[in-house]
């Protein structure tokens, strides 16, 4: 858990929502150079795209790997190296390979700096729900997200603040099954950033809109 | 001691009805493929099988479930794009699923294999998976109580063995294979090539001879 931040609310209004690259490009700037880092399947990948060349950041990935490099092409794919979704990536100098066990003791461990998760649904106080819709036709997944939700020294969210018909995806208790409980640090959406915590959710930065538009439809009290 | 068969046939000899059978592999890295297929023809049947997927397209773990051998799977993420083998089975009914959270399923194993006979674990407290586990708070944080998952037969991949049974891997295809080795009665694994005895630098040994019971060239 990161310490609360401090500082005046920054409120972008004369431009629209983030796009999803400015989203990846936000996160990537709010990584420590040289940390270690963990970005989860589908939205956080991205994150990799933006991180400067001279960070130091080391990137972890869950089926056994640090100092993964960007998706693998043409020649370079190798069925024996890929990422958590699979995908064929690279390998960086300085990379090692290491088992299941040893990959998730170096979440609980503690010794992963950041993860970046995607989310159905964040509470207020920090919870996580992002592996299960309790649909009763749903097939339960949940992969590594619960090792990593708990483990990471610092939890990062990307996802829209809003679903599909509208209804806000920070919310002052999940109705989803959880994840982990009062795991998650920052969320950032393409609508605001916020900090959330045992003391409830700050915005840092909105984009496009106010913290009083925003205020007005979500149904958790805002700090600024 | 570690026995170099020939065939793959001789590597899944005598597995029993209803063994619980760990199958190693990410996706389709490090999967056994050819050991999953030697078991389809084998027969074995009500397997139990622990692996992180429940099958991708139509081959290996896949193939296995098609085949109708496998009651139950313990898995971490049977949904897949490309699971629709495990997806029709268990909307029919037909196929029992426990989903474990990916760390503790490495991590029960890794307990079976080192003989610990449970761990408190902070993983999961206050979701699903915690339900109905004992708990404890130890230095301020909860803990879910979780127990070993030993298989009878463990079936993996891995790139290079010696004829004494030690194995290295390549890669990301590494995965569950070393811990899956120390987790199981009987370990079978199927690699790219058999060397001779001393011919794998012992500083660079993945998996320790002890734990290999057999090894196919496939």
């Amino acid at each position: 858990m990161s310490e609360p931040t401090s500082g005046p609310v920054v409120e972008h209004l004369d431009r629209g929502p983030l796009s999803r690259d400015e989203m990846a490009a936000l996160v990537a700037r709010a990584i420590p150079a040289g940390a270690f880092v963990n970005l989860g399947i589908g939205q956080p990948t991205q994150v990799a795209d933006h991180l400067a060349a001279d960070s130091g950041v080391v990137l972890h990935t869950e089926n056994g790997m640090l100092g993964m490099g960007p998706a693998a092409v043409g020649d370079a794919i190798d069925p024996d190296l890929t990422n958590a979704g699979k995908v064929p990536v690279t390998e960086l100098p300085g990379a090692s390979y290491f088992h299941h066990a040893d990959s998730f003791a170096m979440m609980r461990g503690g010794h992963l700096d950041v993860c970046v998760l995607g989310a159905f649904q964040v509470s207020a106080t920090g919870d996580l729900a992002n592996w299960h819709t309790g649909a009763p036709d749903a097939i339960p997944a949940v992969g590594g997200a619960m090792d990593l939700a708990i483990g990471a020294k610092q939890v990062l969210v990307m996802m829209t603040l809003f679903a599909k018909d509208g209804t806000p995806k920070l919310v002052p208790t999940c109705t989803y099954p959880l994840t982990g409980v009062g795991c998650v640090d920052r969320v950032y959406t393409e609508v605001a950033v916020f900090e959330v915590g045992p003391g409830g959710v700050r915005v840092l930065e909105t984009f496009g809109t106010s913290v009083a538009e925003l205020a007005a439809r979500l149904d958790v009290p805002l700090r600024s | 001691m570690t026995l170099v068969v020939e065939t793959t046939d001789e590597a899944v000899d005598g597995i029993a009805d209803g063994s619980t059978v760990l199958v190693g592999g990410f996706g389709m890295a490090g999967m056994p493929v050819d050991l999953i297929d030697a078991l389809i023809r084998q027969g074995a049947s009500d397997l139990t099988v622990v692996s992180n997927n429940a099958g991708n397209g139509d081959t290996g773990l896949a193939a296995l479930l098609a085949a109708g051998r496998v009651r139950k799977v313990v898995c971490s993420f049977p949904r897949q794009s490309d699971s629709w083998v495990f997806d029709g089975l268990y909307r029919s009914g037909d196929i029992e699923l426990e989903v474990v959270p990916q760390g503790n399923l490495a991590e029960r194993m890794r307990a079976a294999g080192a003989g610990i006979g449970a761990f408190f674990c902070p993983t999961g407290v206050g979701t699903p998976i915690a339900e109905g586990k004992e708990t404890r708070e130890i230095d301020g944080r909860t803990y879910v109580l979780e127990y070993p998952l030993r298989g009878d037969v463990a079936l993996i991949g891995a790139h290079v063995a010696d004829r004494a049974g030690n194995l290295v891997y390549r890669k990301t295809a590494r995965n569950f294979g070393p811990v899956m080795a120390t987790a199981a009665t009987t370990v079978v694994a199927q690699v790219g090539s058999v060397v001779e005895v001393g011919e794998i630098d012992p500083e660079h040994v993945v998996t320790p001879s002890i734990y290999v019971d057999r090894v196919v060239t496939v």
